[in-house]
């Protein structure tokens, strides 16, 4: 658990940042709160020779709230925990970002880093699928955005270049009822499995709904057949099963220590009823 | 002197001696981060080693090329088995008589097996070190199956003669290591084959690990000049370390001197001998600098002593009426690549024969085949005395499982089999004399804290909701009556390496009425310098927090075999409190040259001796310590010291009664313990803080045990659960609280009558939610599912008892 040598680099602006990334390319990786680069560092797992920490980059944080919400990357988890502004506009941010590993962890954690680094395992990806988020990256080409939807392409693989920056992550205010319900051995793990769902509903009648999985596939997976199984009905069991049997056609799960691909598939379902459920009776 | 008057009691309480819940003194350091552990210890000019260990379970090793290690800046040498072979330290002796390699001599037998030695200037450069000495293996078929291990044609130890007896007698197969036997196997056979009722279960324990929060590590230091060696380490055995040292090195035992600091936990992980203790004093010699090793929580996971691995293949029988007449147990034991348990001598599979539990049971069984695989080698006692866990677990599954088989409830059929308190002392069908107990009170009262009967209902109705459809949730209610075989032991047939397992503890009492205490045995976190230091307070009339208790240092302590298997109080705690009645005899003698009377004529009162009937007449301990050093007595040396060694008669039969009541979610396989009620009996009680404690950290490392904490070995080999991670270390988010409770039955030989208590809590508590989780799925057709009970395993019960369609 001694990583290689490494150069360490804590540039004041963006501009400096970036321009580091581009001298070095692929032999750089930024860091934010580090709970993922570093152990994977110290295991030799990740080869990273320039290291750029972004701490010092306060245009990277804080957290702004109105119709589109806009969280900076370097934003801890924590400081989304505690931020009522946040919570009453978009609960489900503080509801999420609670099942992340472990109060310790969430004071370093950041939603830029839990959402660019391309674990299948990290609980945001999925949340911000859920919500449609647009991530903005920036490099010396200038600035440009990603959804969320379209950010993830393998395990640790993303639409982000290597000589790109995450900045922020940016998405409406939440309508209707929102829950992110994981499942997990022990505090501090990842999700065995989590279900993000969004429902809006007009009476008794589903108009809108958006559904994510997380650490179900080597990405996170937004299943259009899962939400749109429950739209224009009830929300009554019959969809359910329906959205869980379009939620189980796009997920992918892999045997692990948290169990074999069967228990997986089985509890999938199980957490995104209750997740539904639950968005539903606050929509 | 029967009267407590109040000022006797007042002085009594001063003392804060033997019952008081006096706060630990270790706790002030420990809190505020000033403890003083092995990684603390920082020397001049102090290197640092770091091993390359194998990625395969099983390969021959062609080549290893340290040319590039050696360019590393700051490396300075990389050790491998052909440098210590001159030295004949490329293997070792294990505690269990087999041996072992110390860096891989042309294999290797498991993953993470010491392969060569980095010596560097730090630690960042023993790594890079590490990384850059280049290994040529090949690959050889792998054993990680104890039954496919004793039928395969593969030979894991070539380096064992064929055909030749091992330790423990002859070997029947190149991958076995041992039979162990206890009880009478005919007259058991008869009895299963002629009773109404035989039940027969295989009861797995399986892999896992103590897993302490400080790992193993040490710093060897030679000193050329004088010929001394010091090594620190992280050692529950610091004194058998030395004499081991001194064994296999050649260098003469009073050249050596062993130190255990404090030490951050060790649940039996620090019992043995490792290949970083000698690879780091070989350095040290070879550098004439002083080297560190620490392993990191990967290293400690893979590579020293598991804990468990055993397969027990039981037969209980019993009338119709559930009176157990017989038990069978065939245990099959993987060791991994050697033999390196930690056991008294004559016991390959520790007290695996206290598997009668608490029940009396006329005629029993055991048979235990130790067996080679590619695992990591150990077997070690983790918080327990010696296989008691597993013993435990065996008997108190399969009495569950009896139960099943005649329809009975668990704990009445616990009730009628129960050793009675007439019994004892009792002598089990396996060999053990159970010196005391009163398991029906204790069970009855356990039984009535938890409304029994009422849980009982409870589960009833919520079967029937569950039936019904109005729940997704069992109830489970988890029995336990657990009886211990601790404080080895009596030196006639406890040995470790020919050592007895005595323990010993010497005094000097100052002129000023304060005292040094120091003992053969210690701490990893007990609290040995708060409670021996009441036991003393308690005898010899000083106040606990005048008397100081050291440990650990083999140049100053009295020899002793360490801390492990419960064994402190039983042992080193009896020495301890001999020892300070040999202080008071010598002070009787004083006091009544003082007083002017005849050594018959005083007595012991709390903290002095009075004259008989003139209680006004006295001299306070503390006077008596001054008249020590500054009177002549005559025909009474001065001073005021006293040494004692301790050769129990018997070991402490520590008991409890523990009941777990869980919920289960069938569908996600997640459990919530909603109660759970612990009721010990340890015999007297030291500081009951401090059982408290013990208790609290016992369970919620048999909930880690049985819940979800295993080392877990895919088929090539390799280390499924090598991070806490995947090795689950509960959380305060996963500990349940607790409710403890006790009875307290003194031990009849042990001098203030205590048993020993840090390891009943695991011994009881993994049973108890073990059985748990069977008792939540008996309704539906459960009668045995392997530990751990993670999230899947339990989900994969309900499905397979198709609770899910």
């Amino acid at each position: 658990m001694i990583p290689a040598a490494f150069e360490y680099y804590r540039p004041r602006d963006i501009s400096s940042a970036v321009s580091l990334l581009d001298q070095f390319g692929d032999e750089a990786r930024v860091i934010a709160g580090g709970h993922s680069l570093i152990p994977m560092m110290k295991l030799r797992m990740a080869d990273v020779p320039h290291l750029v920490d972004l701490q010092d980059l306060d245009e990277l944080s804080g957290i702004e709230v109105g119709d589109t919400i806009k969280i900076g990357a370097m934003t801890t988890q924590y400081e989304m925990i505690n931020d009522d502004d946040l919570a009453d506009v978009a609960p489900i941010l503080r509801e999420a970002a609670l099942q992340i590993a472990d109060p310790q962890v969430r004071y370093m954690g950041t939603i830029g880093g839990n959402v660019a680094n391309g674990d299948p395992g990290n609980d945001l990806p999925g949340l911000m699928q859920c919500l449609d988020a647009v991530y903005s990256v920036v490099s010396s080409d200038g600035k440009r955005t990603i959804p969320a939807r379209e950010f993830y392409k393998a395990a640790f693989s993303t639409a982000r270049k290597d000589t790109e920056i995450l900045t922020s992550v940016s998405f409406c205010a939440p309508k209707g009822g929102c829950a992110y319900v994981k499942q997990k051995r022990k505090i501090g793990d990842y999700a065995t499995a989590a279900a993000a769902v969004q429902i809006e509903r007009q009476g008794d009648r589903c108009t809108a709904a958006s559904i994510a999985m997380t650490n179900l596939s080597d990405i996170p997976v937004w299943s259009e057949a899962a939400a749109s199984a429950l739209l224009d009905t009830g929300v009554d069991e019959g969809a359910v099963k329906s959205a869980v049997s379009g939620m189980l056609g796009d997920i992918d799960p892999a045997e692990d220590n948290r169990g074999p691909v069967a228990f997986k598939r089985h509890v999938a379902g199980v957490i995104l009823t209750r997740a539904i459920s639950s968005a539903w009776a606050r929509a | 002197m029967n009267d407590m008057s109040p000022d006797r009691a007042e002085r009594s309480e001063k003392l804060n001696g033997l019952g008081c819940s006096r706060k630990r003194v270790e706790d002030a350091r420990f809190t505020q981060g000033k403890g003083n552990y092995v990684d603390d210890i920082k020397l001049d000019g102090m290197l640092s080693g770091d091993f390359v260990r194998s990625p395969y379970a099983h390969a021959k090793v062609v080549n290893i090329s340290t040319e590039k290690a050696l360019e590393v800046p700051g490396v300075l040498a990389v050790l491998t088995a052909t440098d210590l072979e001159p030295l004949n330290l490329h293997w070792m002796p294990t505690l269990a008589g087999d041996k072992q390699m110390v860096l891989a001599d042309g294999k290797v037998l498991f993953q993470g097996q010491e392969v060569a030695f980095v010596v560097a200037t730090d630690r960042f450069a023993a790594a890079d070190g590490v990384e850059a000495v280049d290994v040529e293996y090949e690959e050889l078929p792998v054993l990680t199956d104890p039954f496919e291990a004793l039928k395969s044609d593969i030979v894991l130890r070539e380096d064992l003669e064929k055909g030749a007896d091992g330790a423990h007698g002859p070997r029947k197969h190149h991958n076995h290591i041992f039979t162990w036997e206890a009880g009478d196997k005919d007259a058991t056979e008869q009895v299963l084959s002629h009773s109404d009722v035989v039940a027969e279960e295989m009861v797995y324990y399986h892999r896992t690990h103590p897993c302490p929060l400080e790992t193993c590590g040490c710093v060897a230091s030679m000193d050329k000049v004088n010929g001394k060696l010091t090594l620190w380490g992280t050692f529950q055995a610091p004194h058998a370390i030395r004499t081991v040292v001194s064994l296999i090195s050649g260098i003469e035992e009073h050249n050596i001197r062993i130190v255990s600091p404090d030490i951050g936990g060790g649940f039996g992980n620090k019992v043995g001998a490792y290949p970083g203790y000698v690879c780091s004093v070989v350095a040290s010699i070879v550098t004439g600098k002083p080297v560190k090793w620490i392993e990191d929580r990967m290293d400690n996971l893979m590579a020293t002593a598991f804990a468990r691995d055993y397969w027990m293949q039981g037969k209980i029988a019993a009338t119709k009426e559930g009176k157990i007449t017989g038990l069978w147990c065939h245990t099959t034991a993987d060791h991994g690549g050697f033999d390196a348990c930690a056991d008294p001598s004559k016991f390959p599979a520790g007290f695996m024969s206290i598997c009668t539990g608490s029940y009396d049971i006329p005629t029993a069984y055991l048979a235990v085949d130790g067996v080679y695989t590619n695992k990591a080698p150990g077997g070690v006692a983790y918080r327990c005395s010696f296989r008691v866990t597993e013993a435990a677990y065996f008997v108190e599954r399969m009495m569950e499982v009896l139960a099943i088989e005649l329809n009975m409830d668990a704990a009445e059929l616990r009730r009628i089999n129960f050793i009675r308190k007439d019994q004892f002392p009792y002598q089990s069908a396996l060999g053990w004399e159970y010196d005391s107990g009163d398991y029906h009170a204790a069970w009855d009262k356990a039984l009535a804290a938890v409304d029994y009967a009422g849980l009982r209902r409870e589960q009833a109705e919520r079967i029937e909701a569950f039936k019904a459809g109005h729940t997704r949730k069992l109830l489970g209610i988890g029995l336990t009556h657990f009886t211990e075989i601790v404080g080895a032991g009596p030196v006639k047939n406890c040995d470790i390496l020919g050592l007895g397992m005595f323990d010993s503890c010497e005094i000097r009492i100052h002129p000023t009425g304060s005292a040094l205490a120091r003992i053969g045995a210690i701490s990893q976190g007990q609290g040995h310098a708060t409670t021996f230091a009441q036991i003393l307070a308690s005898e010899i009339g000083l106040p606990a927090e005048s008397i100081t208790v050291e440990q650990g240092d083999t140049d100053t302590a009295p020899y002793g075999l360490g801390t492990y298997g419960s064994r402190s109080t039983p042992v080193s705690g009896a020495a301890t409190a001999l020892a300070g009645r040999k202080i008071r005899a010598k002070a009787q003698m004083i006091a009544a040259y003082l007083l002017e009377v005849h050594d018959d004529d005083v007595e012991f009162d709390v903290d002095r001796f009075v004259v008989k009937g003139a209680p006004e007449r006295f001299k306070t301990m503390k006077e008596i310590a001054f008249a020590a050093y500054n009177q002549a007595v005559p025909g009474i040396e001065p001073g005021l010291e006293a040494v004692s060694y301790y050769d129990p008669p018997n070991m402490t039969y520590p008991f409890g009664a523990y009941i777990c009541v869980m919920e289960i979610d069938v569908d996600t396989g997640e459990h919530d313990i909603r109660q759970f009620y612990a009721l010990d009996d340890c015999g007297t009680r030291i500081n009951p803080m401090i059982i408290e404690g013990q208790v609290h950290g016992g369970l919620t490392e048999a909930l880690a045990i049985a819940m979800g904490q295993e080392i877990a070995y895919d088929d090539m080999g390799n280390v499924k659960t090598g991070t806490l991670m995947d090795f689950f270390l509960p959380t305060v988010c996963e500990t349940p609280h607790y409710t403890t409770d006790y009875t307290t039955t003194p031990s009849p030989h042990h001098p203030i009558g205590a048993k020993g208590v840090g390891e009943s809590p695991n011994v009881g508590g993994v049973p108890a939610f073990s059985n748990a989780v069977h008792d939540a799925f008996r309704a539906f057709g459960l009668r045995q599912s392997h530990m751990p009970h993670d999230q899947w395993r339990v989900w994969k019960i309900a499905n397979d008892l198709g609770l899910h369609n």
